[in-house]
């Protein structure tokens, strides 16, 4: 068990222009291979605190710290941008709730996982065809369809593809932003059953924004309650849905159907 | 004779607040306090609705309680498990506390032997191995074959209870935590599942164990500790 | 009119006919374009931007190699303006005339003998010399402009050397056809730094590009972008390791002075489907058959009993 957290947030606030408050004060630690699920209805900050981690909006007060290959715990903002850049295209990936968000519509399957490894140097057709044919195989995309536009995928192959094109540089860290969202039911438990045994096969830590609570039931271990912006509960996953402190949480739990 | 203590609960007390109801409080125990020793089992007993399960989950950091410690050895020394970090409970979680519920919380299209054998994985398992093993319990809890494959949603309540009996047991936790394991079983699974239990206590595990039946209580329990003499004040 | 004023003295060098100021362009225009050019051969195939004037020609017909040709023009060079390897062509002749007009300075059709070279889309089969000058009419100075559409991103690609996306689009040719399809303006690597659009020549023409002893200058008029390849730079043409760029290969020599090795173009010659392939640089095609050399379709017509030249 590691000693350094991978993922530090510490004071994270960021309040748009105009003065509405997004997050406010958000701080934990993500350690290598946990899952943080973040919850809260629309309007609970949980998609601006979600940006400010993932390095695409910089935070009004606080900071936000990853452990950098080689350099230790480092502000993210405070990286010059290309080592960003660089970091979002291979320690990290975002997977995007709306997958055209995440891929490249008109760039096939096999491009659309290959690119990443392209972008650092890979310059072997056949190996990176063979890896991105090797990935797609895991996310249970058939091999016949490595040449087939997304644009010709059902939404839930696109997540898969989505899925793919990040793991395929070996990220420490996933964000996912409603990976389910959109889905059908069917699809949505096969790509939640896909993400809970890739995440334990792989020891990816996982940070997960989303307003289901049967998503974070099934994948994280740790959880935060986010309402207007702050954090109201934080805590073990089945601990914070089965014993609820704080009276939105309560809420938020009791209104859940059970199907 | 001295046995190592394993779990120490020190004044420990649980008030439920219910925001949702105008904020009713229901008051459970207070003051609990309850050392095991490895290898010794302790059953708890209590009219319905005094508290077992409560205490039982306080134990496993799935119960926040209002206030007390449980303190549990883990990795040589003994640690403050509510107030640990979240990291640190899902070490201990991990490595040190087994816990089987009362009934199987269903992951859904995950079959059973893989439900089994995912918790031998966890343990540090590799893949097969764990596999095998897990067969070999499910076997052992006369499981029959052609359900191995088969996700439990449609399992009966007895046969459901034996995936989560094999689930919990698989590995040897230094500490385990078991609510009316034998509840759905018959005469025959229900001597199996006593087996498998006692062949952990005597690995050393320190048990603590809700059993409505006597007979099974008797059969595992060194010790019965009532929760309903420490029944909170409304 | 025509006398030279040494540089500094404030007086305009004149045209031929008295009213341009020497090839057209303003002196402080020159200075910036020069300028600009001083920083593109500091940075090889980085593209620079620059204040690119009205010509009077309309975009699309090769205002930006005229700019700089303009720029680097002086009294003893010797200009040659050639439009897909020919210099009989349109706009070929357009050019040359127009600086006949407004610098006065000598034009050739001979390779050999031009110290600055504009062209088209084409790079002459003889090799240039580390006193020559070739200037490329750019269309597109943007390599990646056709995947990415967006100019801050693009920026930022060359800024961070972000090439994969290009990779990505090679990638996506070799699943699609089996090769790579690009044909010409075929994506280079210049001096292992910035990627670069060398303008619509073929890709045959790429290798000449490496190490080439002659400085190369780039105009794009309506993009308003410089950009440099100084003599002797590493240009690498982007591949795959098991896919390794070729150039194009003809199966026949040119029909009229049975060259090898050259760039040839498709002539059609009757309405029957007739057809020949000779060379692009007419230049060269000229000098091979003063030498002697008679392709195929040559020796038809020496038999025929028809004059040597078609």
């Amino acid at each position: 068990m590691s000693d350094v957290p991978l993922l530090e947030a510490e004071g994270v606030s960021h309040t748009y222009a105009g003065g509405q408050v997004g997050c406010a004060d958000v701080g934990f630690s993500l350690y290598p291979g946990e899952v943080l699920g973040i919850v809260g209805e629309s309007g609970s900050g949980k998609s601006t605190l979600l940006s400010c981690l993932s390095g695409a909006l910089p935070p009004s007060r606080g900071r936000v710290r990853f452990a950098v290959r080689g350099q230790g715990m480092q502000d993210v903002f405070q990286l010059s941008e290309p080592d960003r850049r660089l970091l979002m295209r291979t320690d990290w990936g975002i997977v995007h709730q709306n997958p055209r968000d995440g891929l490249r519509m008109s760039v096939s399957a096999g491009g659309n996982v290959g690119e990443r490894l392209m972008a650092v140097g890979a310059r072997h057709y056949g190996d990176i065809r063979s890896e991105a044919l090797d990935w797609l195989g895991r996310v249970e995309i058939d091999a016949e369809r490595v040449d087939h536009l997304p644009r010709t995928f059902s939404g839930g192959m696109q997540q898969r593809t989505q899925i793919a094109r990040i793991l395929v540089s070996q990220p420490r860290l996933v964000f996912m932003d409603e990976p389910t969202g959109g889905l059908d039911v069917s699809v949505q438990a096969r790509l939640l059953d896909l993400l809970r045994g890739l995440v334990r096969d792989l020891g990816v830590a996982a940070v997960v924004v989303t307003h289901d609570l049967a998503v974070v039931r099934l994948l994280s271990d740790r959880l935060m309650v986010m309402r207007q912006g702050r954090v109201v509960e934080s805590g073990l996953t089945d601990q914070v849905l089965d014993d609820p402190q704080h009276p939105y949480s309560q809420l938020l739990v009791s209104s859940v159907l059970q199907a | 004779m001295t046995q190592e203590l394993m779990l120490q609960v020190q004044d420990l007390s649980k008030t439920f607040t219910l925001h949702t109801q105008g904020g009713a409080t229901l008051p459970v125990f207070d003051g609990v306090n309850l050392t095991v020793g490895a290898g010794q089992s302790i059953a708890l007993a209590g009219a319905s609705g005094a508290g077992k399960s409560t205490l039982l989950r306080s134990l496993c950091a799935n119960y926040r309680p209002s206030s007390g410690q449980v303190l549990v050895r883990h990795r040589d020394a003994m640690v403050d498990l509510t107030g640990a970090e979240p990291r640190l409970q899902l070490e201990i979680r991990r490595e040190t506390i087994g816990y089987v519920s009362q009934f199987l919380r269903v992951i859904p299209r995950i079959p059973a032997e893989e439900i089994v054998a995912e918790a031998a994985v966890a343990g540090g398992m590799d893949d097969a191995e764990a596999l095998n093993a897990a067969r070999a319990l499910l076997q052992r809890l006369n499981l029959p074959e052609r359900l191995w494959s088969v996700p439990p949603a449609t399992f009966s309540g007895g046969e459901q209870q034996r995936v989560n009996i094999a689930r919990g047991l698989i590995r040897s936790f230094p500490i385990l935590l078991l609510d009316e394991p034998t509840a759905s079983l018959d005469a025959e699974n229900r001597k199996v599942a006593v087996a498998l239990i006692m062949e952990a206590k005597a690995k050393g595990a320190a048990i603590v164990a809700i059993c409505h039946d006597e007979t099974v209580r008797a059969e595992i329990a060194d010790a019965v500790f009532d929760v309903s003499a420490f029944q909170a004040a409304a | 009119m025509n006398a030279l004023q040494p540089a500094g003295s404030g007086a305009q060098f004149h045209s031929i006919d008295g009213v341009y100021n020497f090839a057209y362009l303003d002196e402080q225009t020159k200075r910036m374009i020069r300028r600009a050019l001083l920083k593109a051969v500091a940075i090889p195939g980085y593209q620079v931007p620059f204040g690119g004037r009205e010509m009077p020609v309309a975009y699309g017909w090769g205002t930006g190699g005229m700019q700089v040709t303009a720029s680097i023009l002086g009294l003893d060079d010797v200009l040659k303006v050639i439009d897909q390897g020919a210099d009989d062509t349109t706009n070929a002749v357009s050019i040359r005339r127009f600086f006949n007009r407004t610098a006065g300075v000598p034009v050739t059709e001979a390779t050999t003998e031009a110290t600055v070279i504009q062209t088209r889309h084409r790079i002459p089969e003889k090799t240039l010399r580390e006193d020559q000058i070739i200037v490329y009419q750019v269309p597109m100075p943007e390599p990646l402009r056709k995947l990415e559409p967006r100019e801050t991103e693009t920026r930022k690609m060359h800024a961070f050397a972000e090439y994969g996306l290009m990779q990505v689009k090679l990638y996506e040719d070799i699943s699609r056809h089996g090769e790579i399809t690009t044909t010409y303006d075929y994506p280079v690597e210049v001096n292992a730094r910035y990627m670069m659009a060398p303008s619509p020549i073929p890709k045959f023409d790429n290798p000449k590009m490496h190490a080439m002893p002659a400085l190369q200058l780039f105009g794009a008029g309506r993009e308003k972008r410089i950009y440099a390849i100084p003599p002797y730079t590493k240009v690498r043409s982007l591949d795959f390791n098991d896919y390794p760029f070729e150039p194009q290969q003809f199966d026949a020599p040119c029909a009229l002075c049975d060259a090898k090795g050259v760039f040839l173009d498709e002539v059609i010659l009757d309405d029957k489907g007739d057809h020949m392939f000779v060379c692009s640089d007419s230049d060269h095609c000229r000098d091979r058959r003063a030498e002697g050399h008679m392709g195929p379709r040559a020796r038809e017509a020496a038999e025929k009993g028809y004059g040597a030249d078609q």
